[in-house]
């Protein structure tokens, strides 16, 4: 998270060359932080790499490369110039993150704001937390689950225990997750969980058809958004981050699948 | 079917609090699951699950474009909540439990359905950006 730090201390040696408003390096590092949130925000590639090249040319570069991975960011003003990379380690999908840095920078295209304005603005964004309370979300997933049971052909009597299994099983992926930092452990575990809860209620005559109420309270925790965009990576040419996101979404798969068919082959 | 129209409003909706969608984007979320729920649900009744997905993912790109434009917010937290009940995360799943059952022919038919349904909605997104392109390079 550290992108500002040896920046501006480097920015520092630059001040008799510059001429345009920021100096190149304060270029960069907008454009690298405006680049990291929406990555680790889950916006697609196409559109971190169009965002930092647009920002870049409305603060003076227009010659600007970005390369875009979902575990990397790499970013040139111009083509002498070497190029800067920045790390990602955590992604998830947040789409007010998203919006935001949009309208940021399509401000800042259209001299709606400067560039010290768009920096304060993203480190804001940068910093907010999600905006719905833990408890909200795993109300939300509970809802998702049950609703998701009834669209696969359950009936409505099987949407009452995968109300409660869904909610238990993501807030167990919540609690899992900040406890051990490796996902799949957290998701292999909450589909454990979930599998045992249905297997439970059917057998306690909560529910009825224990497939359905499993497919629908799996549904908050399945990639089903990654593997659409790793596909449409791959159809707009980002080749590697298409595949890399496909063998994202293959290992939380086969978390799920494997903590399912734990309980299965179990019982 | 109403019942299916409010789940998946419901479920499309929910699912975007999830993925920290604006509050104020929340409705139109659901509303474009929603859409494309039914218009899913109408085709496959006649023609193969590849196609009335694809069919459904282009009238939700074309109904989150219109509401991209009248909220003034970028496409995706529409398009977003609009697919949710059309991507095959139930059938990745499910290929999945396949292979950890042994049953692998069954897991690769699955698997191979469940790429093909993402290949559909991605193609389905991208044909509807083209189209609003188009249209509004048109209409300027």
């Amino acid at each position: 998270m550290e992108s500002t730090g040896s920046d501006s201390n480097q920015s520092s040696f630059n001040t008799s060359a510059t001429t345009s408003p920021s100096s190149t390096y304060e270029i960069i590092d907008l454009c690298l932080l405006a680049g990291k949130i929406m990555l680790q925000s889950g916006a697609e590639t196409y559109r971190v790499e169009d965002t930092m090249t647009r920002m870049a040319a409305s603060l003076g570069c227009p010659g600007a490369h970005s390369y875009v991975t979902p575990t990397v960011i790499m970013f040139a003003t111009s083509r002498t110039e070497p190029a800067k990379l920045f790390r990602i380690a955590e992604r998830t999908t947040d789409l007010q993150k998203v919006s935001e840095v949009n309208d940021i920078s399509r401000r800042l295209s259209q001299q709606l704001i400067t560039a010290e304005e768009a920096r304060v603005r993203l480190g804001t964004v940068d910093d907010a937390a999600h905006a719905y309370p833990v408890w909200q979300q795993i109300v939300a997933a509970a809802l998702t689950g049950a609703c998701f049971t009834v669209m696969f052909k359950g009936s409505l009597w099987d949407a009452l225990p995968a109300l409660l299994v869904s909610g238990l099983g993501y807030a167990a992926v919540i609690y899992l997750h900040r406890l051990v930092q490796i996902r799949f452990f957290a998701e292999f575990s909450a589909s454990f969980l979930i599998g045992m809860l249905t297997f439970f209620s059917v057998k306690y005559g909560i529910g009825q058809e224990m497939d359905k109420i499993i497919i629908g309270s799996v549904m908050p925790l399945v990639p089903g958004l990654l593997i659409t965009n790793a596909v449409r990576d791959l159809m707009a040419g980002h080749l590697v981050s298409g595949l890399s996101k496909g063998a994202d979404a293959f290992l939380t798969a086969f978390a799920i699948g494997t903590g399912i068919g734990l309980v299965l082959s179990l019982l | 079917m109403i019942l299916q129209l409010i789940t998946s409003f419901i479920a499309a909706a929910t699912f975007c609090i999830l993925f920290n969608a604006p509050k104020r984007a929340l409705l139109q979320c659901g509303t474009a699951g929603m859409v494309g729920w039914v218009v899913y649900l109408l085709l496959d009744e006649r023609w193969d699950t590849v196609i009335a997905t694809f069919f459904a993912t282009v009238v939700v790109g074309v109904v989150s474009q219109m509401f991209a434009r009248s909220f003034k917010m970028p496409v995706i937290i529409f398009s977003v909540g609009g697919i949710i009940p059309l991507v095959p995360g139930g059938l990745a799943y499910d290929a999945m439990r396949k292979f950890v059952e042994k049953d692998y022919i069954d897991a690769v038919q699955i698997a191979t359905q469940a790429l093909l349904l993402s290949g559909a909605i991605a193609t389905g997104l991208v044909l509807s950006e083209v189209l609003g392109q188009s249209i509004r390079r048109k209409s300027r």
